[in-house]
Protein backbone atom coordinates (compact mmCIF):
# COMPACT_ATOMS: atom_id res chain seq x y z
CA UNK A 1 0.00 0.00 0.00
CA UNK A 2 1.14 3.20 -0.77
CA UNK A 3 0.56 5.04 2.37
CA UNK A 4 2.56 2.74 4.22
CA UNK A 5 5.21 2.74 1.84
CA UNK A 6 5.41 6.15 2.50
CA UNK A 7 5.62 6.00 6.07
CA UNK A 8 8.14 3.37 5.92
CA UNK A 9 10.76 5.21 3.14
CA UNK A 10 10.68 8.21 5.01
CA UNK A 11 11.17 6.36 8.23
CA UNK A 12 14.64 5.15 7.00
CA UNK A 13 15.24 8.39 5.61
CA UNK A 14 15.04 9.91 9.55
CA UNK A 15 16.72 7.13 10.91
CA UNK A 16 19.47 7.26 8.70
CA UNK A 17 19.82 11.37 8.35
CA UNK A 18 22.74 12.84 10.88
CA UNK A 19 23.13 16.16 10.86
CA UNK A 20 21.29 19.38 9.85
CA UNK A 21 20.47 21.17 6.90
CA UNK A 22 20.84 19.82 3.83
CA UNK A 23 22.16 16.13 4.93
CA UNK A 24 18.76 14.64 4.01
CA UNK A 25 19.19 15.73 0.68
CA UNK A 26 21.10 12.72 -0.58
CA UNK A 27 19.06 10.32 0.61
CA UNK A 28 15.80 11.97 0.00
CA UNK A 29 17.14 12.18 -3.92
CA UNK A 30 17.88 8.59 -3.90
CA UNK A 31 14.52 7.30 -2.06
CA UNK A 32 12.59 9.70 -3.89
CA UNK A 33 14.06 8.70 -7.79
CA UNK A 34 13.83 4.99 -7.01
CA UNK A 35 10.48 5.03 -6.35
CA UNK A 36 9.71 7.51 -9.93
CA UNK A 37 7.54 9.55 -6.77
CA UNK A 38 9.06 13.37 -8.01
CA UNK A 39 11.99 14.05 -10.97
CA UNK A 40 15.08 15.45 -9.61
CA UNK A 41 14.08 18.56 -11.30
CA UNK A 42 10.75 18.77 -8.72
CA UNK A 43 13.10 18.33 -5.99
CA UNK A 44 15.38 21.15 -6.89
CA UNK A 45 12.66 23.34 -7.46
CA UNK A 46 10.99 22.44 -4.35
CA UNK A 47 14.42 23.46 -2.75
CA UNK A 48 13.46 26.98 -3.36
CA UNK A 49 10.10 26.54 -2.02
CA UNK A 50 11.44 25.07 1.02
CA UNK A 51 13.40 27.82 1.95
CA UNK A 52 11.18 30.39 0.91
CA UNK A 53 8.80 28.73 3.56
CA UNK A 54 9.52 28.30 7.20
CA UNK A 55 10.04 25.28 8.75
CA UNK A 56 12.70 22.48 8.59
CA UNK A 57 13.65 21.18 5.47
CA UNK A 58 13.16 17.60 6.37
CA UNK A 59 9.23 18.29 7.04
CA UNK A 60 8.71 20.71 3.96
CA UNK A 61 9.79 17.95 1.52
CA UNK A 62 8.15 14.88 3.22
CA UNK A 63 5.37 16.87 3.46
CA UNK A 64 4.84 17.70 -0.57
CA UNK A 65 6.07 14.21 -1.27
CA UNK A 66 3.29 12.50 0.68
CA UNK A 67 0.93 15.11 -0.60
CA UNK A 68 2.51 14.09 -4.32
CA UNK A 69 1.97 10.86 -4.10
CA UNK A 70 -1.09 10.76 -2.45
CA UNK A 71 -3.08 13.28 -4.55
CA UNK A 72 -1.70 11.04 -8.36
CA UNK A 73 -2.43 7.48 -6.68
CA UNK A 74 -5.90 7.98 -5.93
CA UNK A 75 -8.23 10.41 -8.88
CA UNK A 76 -6.88 13.72 -7.67
CA UNK A 77 -8.61 12.95 -4.41
CA UNK A 78 -7.34 15.60 -2.10
CA UNK A 79 -8.24 13.74 1.09
CA UNK A 80 -5.54 10.98 0.12
CA UNK A 81 -3.20 14.12 -0.19
CA UNK A 82 -3.45 14.72 3.11
CA UNK A 83 -2.94 11.19 4.09
CA UNK A 84 0.26 10.81 1.54
CA UNK A 85 1.29 14.06 3.75
CA UNK A 86 0.68 12.66 6.91
CA UNK A 87 2.27 9.21 6.41
CA UNK A 88 5.65 10.50 5.36
CA UNK A 89 5.71 13.09 7.61
CA UNK A 90 5.05 10.89 10.46
CA UNK A 91 7.71 8.84 9.13
CA UNK A 92 10.21 11.11 8.80
CA UNK A 93 9.68 12.17 12.46
CA UNK A 94 9.02 9.01 14.30
CA UNK A 95 12.51 7.94 14.24
CA UNK A 96 14.05 10.70 15.81
CA UNK A 97 11.62 11.08 18.40
CA UNK A 98 11.98 7.85 19.85
CA UNK A 99 15.66 8.11 19.67
CA UNK A 100 15.86 11.57 21.74
CA UNK A 101 13.17 10.06 24.36
CA UNK A 102 15.53 7.25 24.63
CA UNK A 103 18.39 9.62 25.23
CA UNK A 104 16.91 11.75 27.40
CA UNK A 105 16.07 8.96 29.63
CA UNK A 106 19.89 8.08 30.00
CA UNK A 107 21.98 11.16 28.88
CA UNK A 108 24.65 10.67 31.07
CA UNK A 109 25.84 7.23 29.13
CA UNK A 110 24.93 8.76 25.72
CA UNK A 111 27.65 11.51 26.42
CA UNK A 112 30.21 9.50 27.60
CA UNK A 113 29.79 7.21 25.26
CA UNK A 114 32.75 5.73 23.17
CA UNK A 115 30.81 3.39 20.63
CA UNK A 116 28.89 7.01 19.66
CA UNK A 117 31.98 9.18 19.23
CA UNK A 118 32.94 6.41 17.32
CA UNK A 119 30.06 6.25 15.27
CA UNK A 120 30.18 10.08 14.56
CA UNK A 121 33.71 10.17 13.40
CA UNK A 122 32.48 8.48 10.25
CA UNK A 123 28.82 9.58 10.15
CA UNK A 124 29.91 13.09 10.23
CA UNK A 125 32.46 13.35 6.75
CA UNK A 126 29.86 10.81 5.25
CA UNK A 127 26.97 13.35 5.53
CA UNK A 128 29.31 15.66 3.38
CA UNK A 129 30.37 13.07 0.85
CA UNK A 130 27.08 12.23 -0.05
CA UNK A 131 26.01 15.45 -0.13
CA UNK A 132 29.12 16.43 -2.53
CA UNK A 133 27.29 13.74 -4.71
CA UNK A 134 24.10 14.99 -4.34
CA UNK A 135 25.45 18.21 -5.64
CA UNK A 136 27.07 16.45 -8.50
CA UNK A 137 24.00 15.63 -9.44
CA UNK A 138 21.74 18.57 -9.19
CA UNK A 139 24.44 20.14 -11.16
CA UNK A 140 23.52 17.57 -13.97
CA UNK A 141 20.10 18.37 -13.94
CA UNK A 142 20.98 21.88 -13.92
CA UNK A 143 23.64 22.31 -16.84
CA UNK A 144 22.36 19.40 -18.88
CA UNK A 145 18.74 18.52 -18.09
CA UNK A 146 19.12 15.97 -21.53
CA UNK A 147 22.53 14.43 -20.72
CA UNK A 148 26.25 15.74 -21.00
CA UNK A 149 27.51 15.72 -24.56
CA UNK A 150 29.36 18.09 -27.20
CA UNK A 151 26.32 19.32 -27.95
CA UNK A 152 25.67 21.37 -24.25
CA UNK A 153 27.49 23.99 -25.19
CA UNK A 154 25.54 24.87 -28.25
CA UNK A 155 22.58 24.88 -25.54
CA UNK A 156 21.46 28.64 -25.26
CA UNK A 157 20.33 27.33 -21.35
CA UNK A 158 23.16 26.17 -20.57
CA UNK A 159 25.17 29.30 -21.21
CA UNK A 160 21.82 31.17 -18.86
CA UNK A 161 22.24 28.91 -16.31
CA UNK A 162 25.80 28.73 -15.32
CA UNK A 163 25.32 32.97 -15.61
CA UNK A 164 23.25 32.46 -12.86
CA UNK A 165 24.65 30.28 -10.91
CA UNK A 166 27.63 32.13 -11.10
CA UNK A 167 26.08 35.36 -9.82
CA UNK A 168 24.39 33.32 -7.07
CA UNK A 169 27.56 31.74 -5.71
CA UNK A 170 29.25 34.98 -5.37
CA UNK A 171 26.32 36.64 -3.52
CA UNK A 172 25.93 33.41 -1.50
CA UNK A 173 29.65 33.46 -0.33
CA UNK A 174 29.49 37.50 0.00
CA UNK A 175 31.93 37.27 3.71
CA UNK A 176 30.75 41.10 4.31
CA UNK A 177 27.15 40.61 3.95
CA UNK A 178 24.94 38.24 4.39
CA UNK A 179 22.71 38.06 1.89
CA UNK A 180 19.40 35.80 2.93
CA UNK A 181 18.97 32.72 0.33
CA UNK A 182 15.06 33.95 0.14
CA UNK A 183 16.67 36.76 -1.85
CA UNK A 184 19.05 34.65 -3.92
CA UNK A 185 16.37 32.93 -4.96
CA UNK A 186 14.11 35.84 -5.97
CA UNK A 187 17.13 37.17 -7.75
CA UNK A 188 17.31 34.05 -9.93
CA UNK A 189 13.66 33.77 -10.37
CA UNK A 190 13.56 36.98 -11.92
CA UNK A 191 17.09 36.51 -13.95
CA UNK A 192 15.14 33.16 -14.95
CA UNK A 193 11.90 35.18 -16.07
CA UNK A 194 13.93 37.87 -17.86
CA UNK A 195 16.80 36.05 -19.87
CA UNK A 196 13.15 33.47 -20.33
CA UNK A 197 11.21 36.10 -22.33
CA UNK A 198 14.44 37.86 -23.97
CA UNK A 199 15.70 34.62 -26.15
CA UNK A 200 12.14 33.16 -26.15
CA UNK A 201 13.48 29.25 -24.96
CA UNK B 1 1.02 25.28 36.59
CA UNK B 2 -0.57 22.04 35.86
CA UNK B 3 1.37 19.01 34.01
CA UNK B 4 -1.15 19.75 31.18
CA UNK B 5 -0.81 23.58 30.92
CA UNK B 6 2.66 23.03 31.05
CA UNK B 7 2.29 20.91 27.93
CA UNK B 8 -0.28 23.23 26.18
CA UNK B 9 1.99 26.02 26.79
CA UNK B 10 5.35 23.99 25.01
CA UNK B 11 3.10 23.18 22.13
CA UNK B 12 2.11 27.03 21.46
CA UNK B 13 6.04 28.01 21.91
CA UNK B 14 6.67 25.08 19.92
CA UNK B 15 4.29 26.16 17.25
CA UNK B 16 5.20 29.62 17.12
CA UNK B 17 9.40 28.20 16.36
CA UNK B 18 7.88 26.57 13.61
CA UNK B 19 6.15 28.89 11.67
CA UNK B 20 8.69 31.52 11.96
CA UNK B 21 12.12 30.17 11.49
CA UNK B 22 12.77 30.05 7.70
CA UNK B 23 16.16 28.30 6.62
CA UNK B 24 15.49 24.97 9.19
CA UNK B 25 17.31 23.75 12.06
CA UNK B 26 20.44 25.56 13.11
CA UNK B 27 17.97 28.99 12.17
CA UNK B 28 15.83 27.65 15.15
CA UNK B 29 18.31 27.36 17.73
CA UNK B 30 18.40 30.83 18.39
CA UNK B 31 14.66 31.11 18.44
CA UNK B 32 14.68 27.81 20.61
CA UNK B 33 17.08 29.46 22.81
CA UNK B 34 15.16 32.79 23.43
CA UNK B 35 11.42 31.38 24.03
CA UNK B 36 13.14 28.40 26.35
CA UNK B 37 15.38 29.75 28.70
CA UNK B 38 15.00 33.67 28.52
CA UNK B 39 11.02 34.11 28.21
CA UNK B 40 9.88 30.87 30.01
CA UNK B 41 12.77 29.95 31.68
CA UNK B 42 12.33 26.30 31.55
CA UNK B 43 15.27 25.23 31.60
CA UNK B 44 19.01 26.67 31.66
CA UNK B 45 21.87 28.06 28.85
CA UNK B 46 23.98 25.39 29.47
CA UNK B 47 21.31 22.74 28.46
CA UNK B 48 20.45 24.48 25.02
CA UNK B 49 24.43 23.80 24.40
CA UNK B 50 23.73 20.29 25.32
CA UNK B 51 20.51 20.18 23.33
CA UNK B 52 22.26 20.79 20.49
CA UNK B 53 25.08 18.57 20.73
CA UNK B 54 22.74 15.83 21.13
CA UNK B 55 20.52 16.89 18.37
CA UNK B 56 23.83 16.56 16.51
CA UNK B 57 24.38 13.45 17.06
CA UNK B 58 21.43 11.88 17.04
CA UNK B 59 19.85 10.95 13.60
CA UNK B 60 16.89 12.91 11.99
CA UNK B 61 15.91 16.71 11.80
CA UNK B 62 17.68 19.33 14.19
CA UNK B 63 13.84 20.90 14.93
CA UNK B 64 12.41 17.42 15.65
CA UNK B 65 15.87 16.00 18.32
CA UNK B 66 15.47 19.73 19.87
CA UNK B 67 11.81 19.87 20.60
CA UNK B 68 11.60 16.61 21.78
CA UNK B 69 14.21 16.72 23.89
CA UNK B 70 13.21 20.17 25.38
CA UNK B 71 9.93 18.75 25.85
CA UNK B 72 11.06 15.74 27.71
CA UNK B 73 12.54 17.96 29.81
CA UNK B 74 10.15 19.90 30.68
CA UNK B 75 7.34 17.31 31.47
CA UNK B 76 7.91 14.14 29.78
CA UNK B 77 6.81 12.08 27.36
CA UNK B 78 3.54 14.33 27.15
CA UNK B 79 5.41 17.13 26.48
CA UNK B 80 8.19 16.19 23.88
CA UNK B 81 4.80 14.69 22.27
CA UNK B 82 3.27 18.14 22.01
CA UNK B 83 6.56 20.28 21.40
CA UNK B 84 6.93 17.82 18.37
CA UNK B 85 3.38 18.21 17.35
CA UNK B 86 3.76 22.29 17.58
CA UNK B 87 7.34 22.41 15.64
CA UNK B 88 5.75 20.27 12.84
CA UNK B 89 2.40 21.56 12.24
CA UNK B 90 2.90 24.88 10.34
CA UNK B 91 5.27 23.48 7.85
CA UNK B 92 3.02 20.60 7.29
CA UNK B 93 -0.53 22.98 6.90
CA UNK B 94 2.01 25.61 4.46
CA UNK B 95 3.59 22.66 2.18
CA UNK B 96 0.21 20.71 2.28
CA UNK B 97 -1.35 24.00 0.66
CA UNK B 98 1.37 25.35 -0.95
CA UNK B 99 1.24 21.92 -2.95
CA UNK B 100 -1.84 22.13 -4.36
CA UNK B 101 -1.03 25.70 -5.75
CA UNK B 102 2.24 24.42 -7.06
CA UNK B 103 0.77 22.08 -9.02
CA UNK B 104 -1.85 24.46 -10.87
CA UNK B 105 1.12 27.35 -11.55
CA UNK B 106 3.97 24.80 -12.19
CA UNK B 107 2.40 24.85 -16.37
CA UNK B 108 2.77 28.38 -16.70
CA UNK B 109 5.20 29.80 -18.88
CA UNK B 110 6.39 32.61 -16.72
CA UNK B 111 6.79 30.11 -13.96
CA UNK B 112 8.70 27.35 -15.83
CA UNK B 113 11.25 30.73 -16.38
CA UNK B 114 11.42 31.39 -13.17
CA UNK B 115 12.28 28.19 -12.13
CA UNK B 116 14.98 27.58 -15.06
CA UNK B 117 16.79 30.47 -13.09
CA UNK B 118 15.44 29.29 -9.54
CA UNK B 119 17.08 25.24 -10.09
CA UNK B 120 20.97 27.35 -10.79
CA UNK B 121 20.41 29.50 -7.44
CA UNK B 122 19.46 26.74 -5.04
CA UNK B 123 22.39 24.82 -6.65
CA UNK B 124 24.90 27.60 -5.48
CA UNK B 125 23.32 27.52 -2.22
CA UNK B 126 23.34 24.03 -1.67
CA UNK B 127 27.13 24.01 -2.52
CA UNK B 128 27.51 27.15 -0.29
CA UNK B 129 26.38 24.82 2.97
CA UNK B 130 28.33 21.99 1.67
CA UNK B 131 31.47 24.23 2.08
CA UNK B 132 29.93 25.37 5.60
CA UNK B 133 29.30 22.14 6.74
CA UNK B 134 33.43 20.71 5.03
CA UNK B 135 34.57 23.86 7.22
CA UNK B 136 32.90 22.56 10.64
CA UNK B 137 34.12 19.35 10.03
CA UNK B 138 36.79 17.41 12.32
CA UNK B 139 39.72 17.56 10.37
CA UNK B 140 42.09 14.88 10.16
CA UNK B 141 42.77 11.38 7.48
CA UNK B 142 39.78 9.87 9.17
CA UNK B 143 37.53 12.68 8.04
CA UNK B 144 39.24 13.09 4.67
CA UNK B 145 39.22 9.46 3.51
CA UNK B 146 35.45 8.87 4.87
CA UNK B 147 34.46 11.99 2.68
CA UNK B 148 35.94 10.91 -0.32
CA UNK B 149 34.62 7.53 -0.09
CA UNK B 150 31.15 8.64 0.53
CA UNK B 151 31.05 10.79 -2.67
CA UNK B 152 33.06 8.82 -5.22
CA UNK B 153 30.39 5.99 -4.03
CA UNK B 154 27.95 8.05 -4.34
CA UNK B 155 28.84 9.61 -7.17
CA UNK B 156 29.91 6.51 -9.63
CA UNK B 157 27.97 3.96 -8.41
CA UNK B 158 24.25 2.70 -7.91
CA UNK B 159 25.43 1.64 -4.10
CA UNK B 160 22.58 2.54 -1.85
CA UNK B 161 23.15 5.50 0.01
CA UNK B 162 22.15 3.63 3.50
CA UNK B 163 25.03 0.95 3.11
CA UNK B 164 27.53 4.01 2.52
CA UNK B 165 26.27 5.42 5.70
CA UNK B 166 26.53 2.25 7.64
CA UNK B 167 29.75 1.54 6.55
CA UNK B 168 31.20 4.96 7.08
CA UNK B 169 30.05 4.55 10.97
CA UNK B 170 31.66 0.96 11.37
CA UNK B 171 34.57 2.58 9.72
CA UNK B 172 34.77 5.39 12.42
CA UNK B 173 33.95 3.20 15.11
CA UNK B 174 37.13 1.00 14.23
CA UNK B 175 39.65 4.07 13.31
CA UNK B 176 38.50 5.66 17.06
CA UNK B 177 38.90 2.61 19.15
CA UNK B 178 42.53 1.98 17.33
CA UNK B 179 43.27 5.52 17.91
CA UNK B 180 41.87 5.69 21.57
CA UNK B 181 42.99 2.77 22.55
CA UNK B 182 45.81 4.06 24.63
CA UNK B 183 43.93 6.26 26.35
CA UNK B 184 41.41 4.01 27.68
CA UNK B 185 41.77 1.23 30.27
Amino acid sequence: MIFLELFWTFFKIGAFTFGGGYAMLPLIQEQVIVHNWLSEEAIVNFIAVSESTPGPFAINIATYVGSQVGIASYNQNLWFSVLGSFSATLGVVLPSFIIILLVAKFYQQFQNSHTVKGLMTGLKPAAIGLIASAVVSMATTVFAPVGFGFDIFKNLQFYISAAIFILCAFLAFLKRKKIPPVVVICISAVLGIATGYIFNL
Amino acid sequence: MTKFKKALKLFITFFKIGAFTFGGGYAMIPLIQHEVTEKNKWITDDDILEIVAIAESTPGPIAINSATFVGYRVCGVLGSALATLGVVLPSFIIILAISFALAAFQELRAVKYAFMGIRAGVLALVSKALITMFKKCPKGWVSYAVILFAAIVGVFTDINAFIIIIISALFGLVTYSIINRGSQK
